[in-house]
């Protein structure tokens, strides 16, 4: 099979702007000094994806997980508990039986 | 040397009471002693609580009752949460992470006796195919370039696992393959390792890359210790809604089944135009081994096979920015303040996460975006189906199909990786059977002129893991792969 790689660095589908936009719809930071890299790598891996228009997918289902393993519902039953100290053991601060946390709601 | 055994092999010196449970762990524990500091393979080694299980096995031995993995020393993937022992998924952002629980996988092999030498080293929450992309460091590949010491990587992502299992600092180890990350390690480590088939072997536990891709499985010495330690990390667990509720067979007894009849596809696609003609040399070898064995060679061909690294390299990193939105600092593991709780979260993941993690969030975020979603993920998700369904065509024809694992052996650090997408490439022959959930099993079939192993691999249909095991028994048997790695336990360093 052949992979096509030479013309992947021509003109990047990604300018910083639209970086800085999936980094904030991503909850990351990144420094300003980054977002030309992350433009540059990304795009060139957007480029080499658009292989794939190529592809006749007229009538195609979307495969959604595997056709191998099938979705599973349970009864809605409780089938855990009491295990107060487990659920708190990672807790970077905890009051009595809390977690402390910065203010999550705004 | 305890070291140099196989697990099949240790199994039966256990029980034949030629040395002890606490003397096979003791012997592994120098190994990563006196190798750990230079290949950076375990992570964490639990050496206090193996010697405890070990003395436990030692009396499961004597009393008679003792499964088949008692007293033998594995090392675990990180990415496998264990009761009471760190793990980190090789991120900062969970470096001091302590699950209050077991994954199924790990809780099923201590049901089977097996003691736990440590967590091993792998790419950051399983996304690489060198072991670069680890916060603990670099894992080096413990084979050499003739006459070379240069730093070879052992693969990724199971490169720890990879790594102690060829340097004989484990009897074999727990990995994780999404995209080829136990095929590909096993091949540049010159060890055997299998995917099974998706939904073969519980996710609960295993901290999550892409989840419907996301597979368990062994690597170790052989077919054979492959199979015993399948049979017992296999079966249904109602924990992961994908898990198939299947008997488990006999694996081990499968690897003596006769060839005879046995039809063996080729397929045309895999013979790329770039591939290395030690590589295709290796290949032809292997067609000619099953002849000989009595099987029928077919060619066969898989048409969508190009495309699999591109609609893996959406569909991957799109599961993978939802399945890593959950770490944000505030309930567990690293936490960076912020003047606002948006800041928190993104001070949190920018500096907890390393370059190719923020690379795959960042890319998964941007194809699931409003206005790319249908463009990327969706095509992406069609495509998926024609892959799969080349795949169940070819499965009427024929039993299994033989392709190169690999299409080089280890690169060196530094090698391959000014750009992102010529490290994809490395997953060329192992990401479409990811894609469409069939089992995958790497078999070690010879060595470069460079003195390199180059491997084999062997696809089967879904649940076709016995006829993996017969195929691979017989492919190893006429490989005869004797060759060990410079930097060993018990060899020169």
């Amino acid at each position: 099979m052949e992979v096509e790689l030479t013309d992947k660095k021509q003109d990047s589908v990604l300018d910083k702007k639209i970086v800085q936009r999936v980094a904030k719809l991503s909850s990351l930071a990144v420094k300003e000094d980054e977002l030309a890299t992350y433009a540059a790598d990304i795009g060139g891996i957007i480029n080499w994806m658009e292989q794939l228009n190529e592809v006749d997918i007229t009538n195609v289902q979307p495969m959604v997980g595997t056709e191998i393993a099938q979705l599973r519902l349970r009864e809605d039953v409780v089938t855990d508990g009491e295990c107060k100290e487990d659920v708190l053991s990672n807790a970077p601060e905890r009051i009595a039986d809390f977690y402390a946390v910065p203010k999550v709601v705004e | 040397m305890l070291t140099g055994m196989k697990i099949t092999e240790a199994a039966d010196g256990l029980r034949q009471k030629k040395f002890s449970a606490e003397e096979l762990t003791k012997a592994h524990l120098n190994a990563i002693d006196k190798l750990n500091a230079r290949l950076n393979a375990y992570i964490t080694v639990t050496a206090d609580a193996a010697i405890n299980q070990a003395k436990e096995a030692d009396k499961k031995l004597a009393s008679g009752d003792a499964p088949a993995l008692t007293g033998i020393p594995l090392a675990i993937k990180d990415l496998f949460c264990t009761k009471g022992v760190k793990t980190t998924a090789a991120s900062r952002i969970l470096e001091n992470f302590v699950p209050p629980y077991e994954s199924t996988v790990t809780s099923n092999l201590l049901r089977d006796g097996a003691v736990f030498l440590g967590k091993v080293n792998l790419d950051e929450f399983a996304m690489g195919s060198g072991n670069l992309n680890s916060a603990f460091g670099a894992v080096e590949n413990p084979w050499k370039r003739k006459g070379e010491d240069t730093f070879l990587v052992p693969g990724g992502s199971s490169g720890g696992s990879a790594a102690a299992v060829a340097a004989q600092m484990a009897m074999g180890a727990t990995g994780t393959d999404t995209g080829g990350s136990i095929r590909q390690p096993a091949a540049y480590c010159g060890i055997t390792g299998i995917k099974p088939t998706y939904g073969r072997c519980s996710r609960w536990g295993i901290i999550a890359y892409a989840s419907s891709l996301d597979q368990a499985g062994p690597m170790g010495k052989s077919v054979e210790d492959c199979a015993i330690m399948l049979q017992s990390m296999a079966g249904f667990d109602p924990k992961d809604s994908t898990s198939v509720d299947k008997e488990v067979p006999d694996y081990r007894a499968a690897c003596n089944r006769s060839l005879k009849g046995m039809k063996i596809g080729i397929p045309m696609e895999y013979r790329a135009p770039g591939l290395s003609p030690e590589i295709e040399a290796v290949w032809q070898q292997g067609i000619n081994w099953l002849k000989d064995a009595g099987c029928e060679i077919v060619d066969v061909s898989l048409p969508h096979t190009k495309y699999g690294l591109a609609t893996y390299y959406i569909i991957a990193p799109a599961e993978a920015s939802s399945n890593l939105a959950r770490y944000d600092g505030v309930r567990y593991g690293r936490r960076i303040a912020g003047d606002s709780l948006d800041e928190l979260y993104a001070n949190t993941r920018g500096a907890g996460f390393g370059d190719e993690v923020k690379r795959r969030i960042l890319m998964g975020t941007y194809v699931l975006s409003a206005g790319y979603y249908d463009a990327y993920y969706l095509r992406a998700q069609k495509v998926r189906k024609l892959i799969y369904q080349d795949f169940m065509n070819v499965f009427d024809k024929v039993d299994v199909l033989l392709t190169p694992t690999a299409p080089t052996a280890a690169f060196a650090k530094g090698e391959n990786q000014e750009d992102p997408v010529q490290m994809y490439l490395n997953d060329i022959f192992t990401v479409p059977a990811s894609m469409a959930g069939v089992p995958g099993l790497a078999v070690p079939a010879g060595l470069s002129s460079q003195g390199l192993p180059l491997g084999l691999q062997l696809l089967g249909r879904p649940f076709g893991e016995e006829t993996l095991f017969a195929v691979g028994s017989a492919m190893e048997k006429a490989a005869n792969f004797t060759h060990k790695p410079t930097l060993l336990a018990g060899g020169s360093l």
